[in-house]
């Protein structure tokens, strides 16, 4: 295989994990919201819990999305 | 993907020497367009805390007042997170809250270079916060600050795996802090200059020119996201910065 072709591919590969990451900030949201609705007298307290959540979470997909970069321009 | 072609998305984050300042032990130092910025961003936070808080006012202006609620907004950050003896950090997570917000939002400007898109900078960012809660954690619980490591109510016989974990994570965080700040504004950036490439492309194309509306709304919608992104950032960065302190102050789960 041609390495410029495969180079694509791989980036391609990468950004796959992104989904992950998605599906972990998706639930994170979810889940705040559902526990907000219940509680709203509470929610506001958790606003910073919820932002780290959403932070540790979205890093994960940024390690893919920054490996996907780095196979796109710095191979 | 030819070197110097404007539309190419990566092309942004090239620095330039504006001011040769000659060789040392064959590193090449400059004054780049990186410190320009980096200096244009701690003018524009020295201007902007100065001039508003100069009046000293008992009713605030409007100046006055978002100064003091920037300052109200970290001081909570902080409270929230690490409680009221983490306020003994509150110069360093402001200014390293400022630092990132003003740097973001000085990027967000068309041509202009972003500093916390490469990864030089945000890792020294989050090696100093890493820096202080090491020598702080050591300076202030001696051979205690070790317990953070030891979770308690563990069982005995998966307490060596934990332990590892929890060094490991420990150790990734300076990666992680660095990653998520350099990785969400440099993705930005590429996202809106591909977009940007996109409206030029279409434009040359002749009978599908009027197809460039597409990606020009898209780039206008998705610059809107990136002044959320750029302070979000900020502000995770912040957060993150006093929850890490806040394992130095207080060690043992």
């Amino acid at each position: 295989m041609d390495a410029e072709a495969a180079k694509f591919i791989g980036a391609g590969l990468a950004s796959i994990g992104m989904a992950g990451a998605a599906i972990g900030v998706g639930n994170i949201f979810a889940n705040f919201l559902s526990g907000a609705l219940r509680n709203p007298s509470a929610a506001a307290g958790q606003f910073s819990n919820l932002i780290f959540g959403f932070a540790v979470t979205e890093a994960l997909g940024i390690f893919s999305l920054v490996i996907a970069f780095l196979l796109l321009y710095a191979v | 993907m030819a070197t110097g072609n404007p539309i190419e998305p990566i092309h942004q984050f090239e620095i330039v020497d504006i001011l040769p300042l000659g060789n040392i032990g064959g590193a090449n130092i400059a004054f780049t367009n990186s410190g320009l910025f980096m200096v244009l961003t701690v003018a524009a936070i020295g201007a902007f805390l100065i001039f508003s808080s100069a009046q000293r006012a008992i009713v605030p202006g409007r100046w006055q007042l978002l100064a003091e609620m920037s300052h109200e907004f970290v001081a909570n950050i902080i409270r929230s997170t690490a409680g009221s003896e983490g306020m003994k950090f509150f110069p360093l997570i402001f200014s390293l809250f400022m630092f990132v917000l003003f740097a973001n939002l000085w990027g967000m400007i068309p041509y202009f270079f972003t500093v916390t898109s490469h990864i030089v900078i945000t890792m020294a960012l989050a090696l100093l916060v890493f820096g202080t809660v090491i020598i702080y954690g050591f300076w202030r619980n001696g051979f205690k600050f070790l317990k953070l490591f030891v979770p308690t109510g563990v069982p005995m016989y998966i307490l060596p795996l934990v332990t590892l974990i929890e060094v490991i994570s420990f150790l990734s965080r300076p990666l992680s802090l660095s990653l998520r700040l350099f990785g969400n504004i440099m993705a930005g950036h590429i996202v809106l200059k591909v977009f940007g490439g996109m409206v030029v492309a279409l434009l040359a194309a002749g009978g599908w020119a009027a197809l460039a509306i597409g990606p020009f709304v898209m780039a206008v919608a998705i610059t809107g996201l990136e002044f959320l992104v750029a302070a979000l950032q900020a502000y995770v960065f912040a957060v993150l910065a006093s929850m890490y302190l806040n394992d130095a102050i207080h060690p043992g789960h």
